[in-house]
C-alpha cells in the first residue's frame, strides 16, 4: 500500500476509537512532556554555566606567562636550551601573528587610591581590552563601555560602587581621581627604575554588576576598570617590576603575563602548544570546560533516564491500545487479507497507528514540555527578583532537543507497536472472518 | 461434466443419484472410496485446479478433516455451485480456492500457479489481482462510504489515484449504487450492501469471483436480485464464479455446475444438463 493510504487509513483507524487513542496519546505527551522539561533544564543549566564561564573570558583564553630559570639567586634570567624568552613587547607581537589569534594583551593590575568627594578608597585597577565589551560581562550595564582605548574613563564594580555612593547610579557621569605609582627607567642601563607618585583623573562611564574574567589570569577582581591602553600609559608599577629590578633584568619592560585570546575554545589547544614551543609558560582553562560538559553529559543522561520512565509507561499503553484495536478489528484485518493486504501490509498498518501516536504524543508532549520549562523559568525568576537577584534561564529548550524528543516518542512507539503489529499480521483471515 | 473423471472404483452405488434430480450429478455413496481424477491435465480453459486437496485440523485430540482428498477442475466462464450441508467442508474448500487458507496435503493450481507452494505475500498478491470475494455477511468496513469501501482492493494494489475513482464509479454504476457514493453501510440495506460488496469484488477485475452465501443474510427477492446481478457479471465480464450456497434452488437456477460436498468430500460434481 501506498505511504499516503497507510497513513490516511492509519489516521482514519485512529479517530475510531478517538477516546481511547486520545488517552493514549496523551499518555505519550506526558511522557515526553517528562522528558523534554527534564532534559530542558539540564540543557538550561549548562547553558547557564557555560555562558557565565565563557564571558569571563576563561575559556577562549590562554595565559602566557614567562618560563624562567635561575641558576643562582642572583643570575640574571636566561633560556635554558635556547627556548626560554622573555614576555617582553617583541614576544607579544609574535604571538599576535600566531594563527587563530584574536588578540594579545598584558594583564595590567595594580592597587590604587580612589579620591572620591574628598575620600580614598584602596581598591585595585584593571586594564580592559576592547574586546571584552563582546564577551557578555557588560551586558545589563549601567552607563556604556569605553568610547575608546585611550579614553580616560573608568567603569566601577557595583560592590565598589556602594561604597562610593548608595545611590550607584548617580555615579555616573561624575570625575574621580586614582593615586597610583609610576614606573620610571633609570637611565643607567642597571635595569632598575624609580618610583613616582601620580594621579589621574577619569570620568565614571559606566556601573557593572559581573566581575569580568576574575579568577587566575584575567582581569583579576578589578573594582575599577579602565581601559587597556589607559592602563599601559599609565606605566603603573606592578609586582613583576619589583621581580626584574631584583633580578637586574634588562632595561626593555617585561610584561608579567600576556592573555592570548583564541578565535574560538577549538583553537586553544592548538595555540597553547604553540606558545609553549615558543618558549612561554602557557596554560588554559579549557579542561575545566571538557570536565564541564561531562559533568552535564551526565546530568543529563540521569535526568533523562528518570523522565524516560514515563515514557516507558507511556509506551505500555500503545501496547495495550493496539491489542485492543486487534480484538475488536479482527474482522476487519480479516477483509483486508481477503482483498489481499499482505502480512506487511497490515504490519505496517499497525505500526503507522503507532507512529502517529507517536508523533502526535511526540509534538504534544514538546509543546508541554516547554511549557513546563517556561513555568519553571517564571517560578525562579519571581524567586530570584524578590531578593533583588538578576534573571536566569534555567530552562532551555533547542531545536535539537525538539527534533530528538519527537523521534523519540516516534521510536518508543514503534517498538511498542511492534509485539501488536506482529500479532495482528500472524492472524489467519479465515479465522478472523469469522469473528464476531 | 462426468465424462471428464474416470472412476477408479468401480463398486460405486448410485442409489442416492435420485438425490439431484434436476442436474446431471454423479453422487457415490461412500466418497472415501472414491476420488475423481481429471482424466487430462489443465487446459488453457482450466482456472482452478484441485490434485488430492486435503484440509485437516486438529481440536484438541482429534483430527477434524475439513477437505480430505478433493481433485477436480474448474474451467474459465464456469458458474460452479458448491453445495452441501453445514460442516461439509464447502467454505474450507472456497477458502483453499480463494488463496486464504492452505492446503494441508495437495496442490491447487489457479492463475498458472500452485497456491500450496506460495508464500504468504504472493498469495495476497493472488487474492488481490486474481481473486474477487463476497461474504454472506457482506463485510463492508462500517465507518468508510460505498465509494471507499470499494476503493479498498483498488488501495491494497496501489493504483494510482486517477484511476481509482473512474473504477470506483464503475463499479458502483454496474451494481447500480452510483447513487449513494458517500453513504455508509448502515445506511443501506442487506442487499445494497451485497451489491456494494460485489462492486468492491469486481473493482480489481479479478478472473474469479467467490461469493461464500452470498445470499444468506437475504430475503428470496433480494437473493434473487443478487443472483441475477452474478450472472449479469458473468456473462458480461466472462468471469469464473464459484458460490458456496445452502440454497440448492438458486444454485439449481443460476450455476452451470454443482459440486455438492459431504463430510469433507467432493460427493457430486457435474454440469447442469
Amino acid at each position: 500500500m501506498k505511504l499516503r493510504d497507510m497513513t490516511e487509513l492509519a489516521v482514519r483507524n485512529l479517530r475510531e476509537s478517538i477516546l481511547r487513542n486520545s488517552l493514549t496519546t496523551l499518555g505519550v505527551a506526558v511522557g515526553v512532556a517528562s522528558l523534554v522539561a527534564m532534559l530542558s533544564l539540564g540543557v538550561g543549566l549548562q547553558q547557564l554555566a557555560t555562558s557565565r564561564l565563557t564571558k569571563s573570558g576563561l575559556f577562549d583564553t590562554v595565559f602566557v606567562t614567562p618560563k624562567l630559570y635561575l641558576r643562582a639567586a642572583n643570575a640574571t634570567p636566561t633560556t635554558q636550551q635556547g627556548d626560554t624568552r622573555l614576555l617582553d613587547e617583541d614576544a607579544r607581537q609574535a604571538l599576535a601573528k600566531l594563527p587563530n589569534v584574536i588578540e594579545v594583551f598584558p594583564q595590567i593590575r595594580f592597587p590604587t587610591e580612589v579620591r572620591f568627594d574628598g575620600k580614598p578608597y584602596p581598591t585595585v585597577v584593571a586594564g580592559m581590552p576592547q574586546s571584552s565589551q563582546l564577551s557578555g560581562s557588560f551586558d545589563g550595564m549601567v552607563g556604556k563601555f569605553f568610547s575608546g582605548e585611550s579614553a580616560d574613563e573608568a567603569i566601577l564594580q557595583i560592590e565598589f560602587a556602594k561604597e562610593l555612593s548608595p545611590d550607584t547610579a548617580s555615579l555616573v557621569g561624575k570625575t574621580l581621581s586614582i593615586r597610583y605609582a609610576e614606573r620610571q627607567q633609570l637611565e643607567d642601563g642597571s635595569g632598575g627604575f624609580s618610583i613616582i607618585p601620580k594621579e589621574k583623573q577619569l570620568k565614571i562611564i559606566g556601573i557593572i554588576e559581573t566581575e569580568p574574567a576574575s579568577g587566575f589570569g584575567g582581569f583579576g577582581n578589578g573594582r575599577l576598570l579602565i581601559p587597556i591602553g589607559v592602563a599601559q600609559s599609565l606605566r603603573a608599577t606592578q609586582i613583576n617590576d619589583l621581580r626584574d629590578a631584583v633580578r637586574g633584568g634588562p632595561a626593555k619592560p617585561t610584561y608579567a603575563s600576556l592573555t592570548v585570546r583564541a578565535k574560538s575554545t577549538s583553537d586553544v589547544d592548538a595555540i597553547e602548544a604553540s606558545v609553549k614551543k615558543m618558549g612561554f609558560g602557557a596554560f588554559s582553562l579549557l579542561d575545566a570546560s571538557k570536565s564541564l560538559k561531562i559533568f552535564f553529559g551526565v546530568f543529563d543522561l540521569i535526568l533523562g533516564l528518570f523522565a524516560s520512565l514515563a515514557l516507558a509507561v507511556a509506551t505500555l499503553g500503545i501496547v495495550n491500545t493496539l491489542v485492543m484495536a486487534i480484538l475488536e478489528r479482527r474482522r476487519e484485518i480479516g477483509v483486508l487479507k481477503a482483498l489481499g493486504a499482505s502480512d506487511g501490509d497490515v504490519k505496517t498498518l499497525f505500526f503507522f497507528e503507532a507512529g502517529v501516536m507517536g508523533f502526535l504524543g511526540g509534538i504534544g508532549g514538546v509543546l508541554f514540555g516547554w511549557l513546563i520549562g517556561r513555568g519553571l523559568n517564571l517560578a525562579t525568576n519571581i524567586y530570584l527578583k524578590r531578593r533583588d537577584l538578576p534573571s536566569i534561564e534555567v530552562s532551555s529548550v533547542p531545536a535539537w532537543l525538539v527534533f530528538i524528543a519527537i523521534a523519540f516518542a516516534v521510536v518508543i512507539s514503534l517498538v511498542a507497536g511492534l509485539y501488536p503489529a506482529s500479532r495482528a499480521a500472524k492472524l489467519n483471515p479465515v479465522e478472523a472472518l469469522r469473528y464476531e | 461434466m462426468v465424462n471428464q473423471y474416470s472412476i477408479s472404483d468401480r463398486s460405486v452405488s448410485l442409489s442416492r443419484s435420485t438425490l439431484l434430480t434436476s442436474t446431471n450429478v454423479v453422487f457415490f455413496e461412500s466418497a472415501s472410496n472414491f476420488h475423481m481424477t481429471p482424466t487430462s491435465g489443465p487446459t488453457d480453459q482450466t482456472t482452478i485446479q484441485l490434485d488430492h486437496v486435503s484440509r485437516h485440523y486438529t481440536l484438541g485430540a482429534s483430527a477434524i478433516r475439513a477437505v480430505d482428498d478433493v481433485s477436480f477442475s474448474i474451467r474459465s466462464g464456469e458458474f460452479v455451485a458448491l453445495l452441501g450441508s453445514s460442516g461439509s467442508g464447502k467454505s474450507t474448500l472456497l477458502n483453499l480456492m480463494a488463496g486464504l487458507d492452505r492446503p494441508t496435503s495437495g496442490a491447487i493450481h489457479a492463475d498458472g500457479k500452485n497456491l500450496a507452494e506460495l508464500s504468504s505475500l504472493e498469495l495476497a498478491r493472488y487474492r488481490r489481482n486474481t481473486v474477487g470475494m463476497v461474504f454472506q455477511s457482506f463485510n463492508l468496513l462500517p465507518r468508510m462510504t460505498l465509494a471507499e469501501n470499494v476503493e479498498l482492493p483498488l488501495r491494497l494494489a496501489e493504483v494510482d489515484h486517477a484511476e481509482r475513482d473512474a473504477r470506483v464509479s464503475e463499479a458502483l454504476l454496474r451494481v447500480k449504487l452510483d447513487k449513494r457514493t458517500g453513504h455508509r453501510p448502515a445506511e443501506l440495506s442487506g442487499g445494497e450492501q451485497q451489491r456494494t460488496a460485489i462492486a468492491r469484488a469486481l473493482v480489481n477485475r479479478p478472473k474469479i469471483l467467490f461469493a461464500d452465501e452470498p445470499t444468506g443474510n437475504l430475503d428470496s427477492a433480494t437473493g434473487e436480485a443478487i443472483m441475477n446481478l452474478l450472472i449479469e457479471i458473468k456473462e458480461t465480464l466472462g468471469m469464473t464464479i464459484i458460490m458456496v450456497t445452502h440454497e440448492r434452488p438458486l444454485a439449481e437456477k443460476y450455476a452451470t455446475r454443482l459440486a455438492i460436498m459431504g463430510d469433507g468430500k467432493l460427493l457430486s460434481d457435474g454440469a447442469k444438463s
